[in-house]
């Protein structure tokens, strides 16, 4: 059946009340029965929770084949957690048939391809996936359909008992002996942990792995040590050089300057460019690099920014030091001035991925968003955005809260160059959809500025501001003249991941792809 | 043309493609990896062959690895190549003639 994006998704996915995607906003109003936990008493006072090593927590929460363990994703690439685990679980008890729900995952989860491989890993559900495990489940190594979520969409599938997490494994920087969680404190930091508190909340057992084990009480608590069973000290959680890099810099590269610019000035051609604006950006190089720009409309027009949400990095605490903004609320950090800054400088505290982005609940900071500035690996004419595939169509990326921003924010900033090598960003179709296109309000590229036809209010703003914009289809023109009119890819009818919408209906699927040949 | 000689263009950059002749006795034989391959494989593989007739090479084992080169890349690396090999590429070099 095709959903709204033109995506065919196969009746055999559309059961158990499993719908296609309608478009934005499809399930509001609607009620949702949320799932509870089945935890267990620890009445008699305990002194301290801590078990000697990981198999013991393991078997502490009767851990058994077929199991679903969760898993948050702060440390990024530095991440030693999820493979200890695995490794435990499968190698030293002899587990098999497990899910990994996790957060995101990374290059640094290699290792887990071999358990797929071997049919010890059966399930994969997260935002990101990358890597080996990318590759091996775009060749259907996977025994089950993975399934791939927005961090909004993540907790939402929590709350509403479609991911049931039998063991949480909390990855944290300092915890105490009795498992009050923070991300800061330790020698693995990672600041914010946001995407970790719904696991916590719906798990029916907890295990918190840190490597700085400090006094009780470890206030104020990311996780809190009600939820939480068992804590294993362990040597070290993860590279901490990974897990936070030293500063994220604002690019020099003058492509990305430019394209930053126009990004600013569309902002403040827009009516919320005022005032109290709320503001979130990504990381990449130009999405990063127009904070610097909107500081200048800023102070010409006299105004501050209200709140900036989002994966939080240097330049914006640097805002918020200066008084530019008002408050950051923050679900994860990427740099060490980010890291430190969290619950430290006055105005910048931490929020849940629910409390971020989760479109079931009764209103998440996305949904109070003026402006969202992101990047795409693909946007199509229908202004689609794909953030998870390659162009060879093997599962690399992670669609992350991008499908979050735009839904909620009044006004959804694309910026990308128009090609990257060979590749058109702008092209035809993409070749997975992962934020629909009606979501995604303005696209910024290299070569030109095209606004969403559904938003005719924006291209009013632009025309008054006198910024020169063109139709979609003329940027997908200009970059096929230049790269080549690419041959469509080649599938197998096999799905080997589910693409969920942030409100749980299905917006694609991914399918194993055909080996290529040079015959025609 | 005639290649003589063993002989390499290019870089395996970003954007960038490496291409190796050697002497060949039947035709061309190519090989060919892409990072673009999915999408742009057939057309690589036509553009490398068009460049090579359009210089009158009828006999090389030629060997393409390409990093998501434009057309325009892979025909100047495909030509440097090939002079390269039939020792032309000091001096005379007959840029814009046989090769369109």
């Amino acid at each position: 059946m095709k959903n709204a994006v033109g995506r065919d998704i196969p009746d055999f996915l559309l059961v158990d009340g499993k719908e296609v995607y309608q478009g934005k906003n499809y399930m509001d109003g609607k009620y949702l029965q949320k799932a509870a936990p089945k935890t267990r008493r620890y009445e008699k006072p305990q002194e301290s929770k801590i078990v000697s090593s990981l198999v013991d927590a393991l078997k502490q929460c009767g851990a058994k084949s077929g199991m679903t363990f969760s898993f948050h994703h702060h440390l990024r690439d530095g991440d030693f957690v999820v493979n200890m685990v695995m490794k435990a679980a499968i190698e030293e008890l002899g587990l098999e048939d497990l899910t990994i729900a996790a957060s995101s995952l990374g290059s640094a989860h290699d290792p887990i391809a071999d358990y797929i491989e071997q049919g010890k890993v059966v399930g994969i559900q997260t935002s990101g996936i990358r890597g080996r495990m990318g590759e091996v489940v775009s060749k259907g190594k996977l025994k089950t359909r993975a399934i791939i979520r927005s961090h909004g969409g993540r907790p939402r599938a929590i709350e509403a008992g479609e991911v049931h997490i039998d063991i949480a494994f909390i990855a944290a920087p300092t915890s105490d002996c009795v498992g009050n969680c923070r991300g800061i404190g330790g020698k693995s930091n990672c600041g914010s942990m946001g995407y970790a508190m719904t696991d916590a909340k719906y798990a029916d057992h907890v295990v918190v792995v840190t490597d700085c084990l400090v006094d009780f009480p470890n206030m104020p608590a990311s996780v809190e040590a009600i939820d939480v069973d068992a804590v294993v000290v362990v040597d070290s959680i993860g590279n901490p050089k990974k897990i936070a890099s030293a500063a994220a810099r604002i690019s020099q590269n003058p492509r990305d300057l430019m394209m930053a610019e126009d990004v600013a000035r569309v902002i403040a051609s827009t009516p919320y460019f005022k005032d109290g604006f709320s503001f979130q950006t990504g990381v990449g190089g130009p999405s990063l690099a127009a904070n610097l720009f909107l500081e200048k409309y800023m102070d010409e027009r006299n105004i501050k920014m209200g709140w900036a949400i989002g994966g939080i990095c240097g330049p914006m605490v640097e805002m918020l030091k200066k008084g530019k903004v008002g408050k950051v609320i923050d679900v994860q950090d990427f740099d060490l001035d980010a890291v430190n800054s969290i619950n430290q400088t006055p105005n910048h505290f931490e929020m849940s991925a629910s409390q971020y982005a989760n479109p079931a609940n009764k209103g998440a900071f996305v949904n109070k968003l003026d402006f969202v500035v992101l990047a795409a690996l693909e946007i199509d004419t229908g202004f689609n955005v794909n953030v998870l595939t390659g162009s060879d169509g093997i599962l690399r990326g992670a669609p992350g809260g991008h499908p979050d921003t735009a839904a909620g924010s009044k006004c959804c900033i694309i910026v990308t160059p128009l090609i990257r090598g060979r590749m058109a960003t702008v092209c035809e179709h993409v070749v997975t959809v992962t934020t629909p296109g009606d979501c995604v309000d303005v696209l910024v590229t290299d070569y030109g500025i095209a606004v969403n036809p559904l938003r005719p209010d924006l291209i009013e703003c632009l025309d008054n501001a006198g910024i020169k914009h063109v139709p979609i289809e003329e940027l997908k023109e200009k970059a096929y003249s230049m790269v080549g009119r690419p041959d469509d890819l080649q599938w197998e009818d096999e799905v080997v991941a589910v693409l969920e919408a942030r409100d749980g209906t299905i917006l694609d699927v991914i399918r194993k792809i055909k080996p290529y040949t040079l015959e025609d | 043309m005639e290649i003589l000689k063993p002989a390499m263009a290019g870089t395996l950059e970003s954007s960038d493609a490496q291409v190796m002749v050697e002497p060949g006795e039947d035709g061309i034989e190519l090989s060919l990896e892409s990072s673009v391959m999915n999408q742009y494989g057939r057309q690589i593989k036509a553009t490398v062959l068009e460049t090579l007739e359009r210089l009158g090479v009828e006999n090389a084992r030629v060997a393409v690895v390409d990093k998501g080169a434009l057309d325009c890349t892979i025909k100047a690396r495909v030509e440097c190549a090939v002079f390269r090999s039939c020792g032309q590429s000091a001096e005379n070099i007959p840029w814009g003639g046989a090769v369109k």
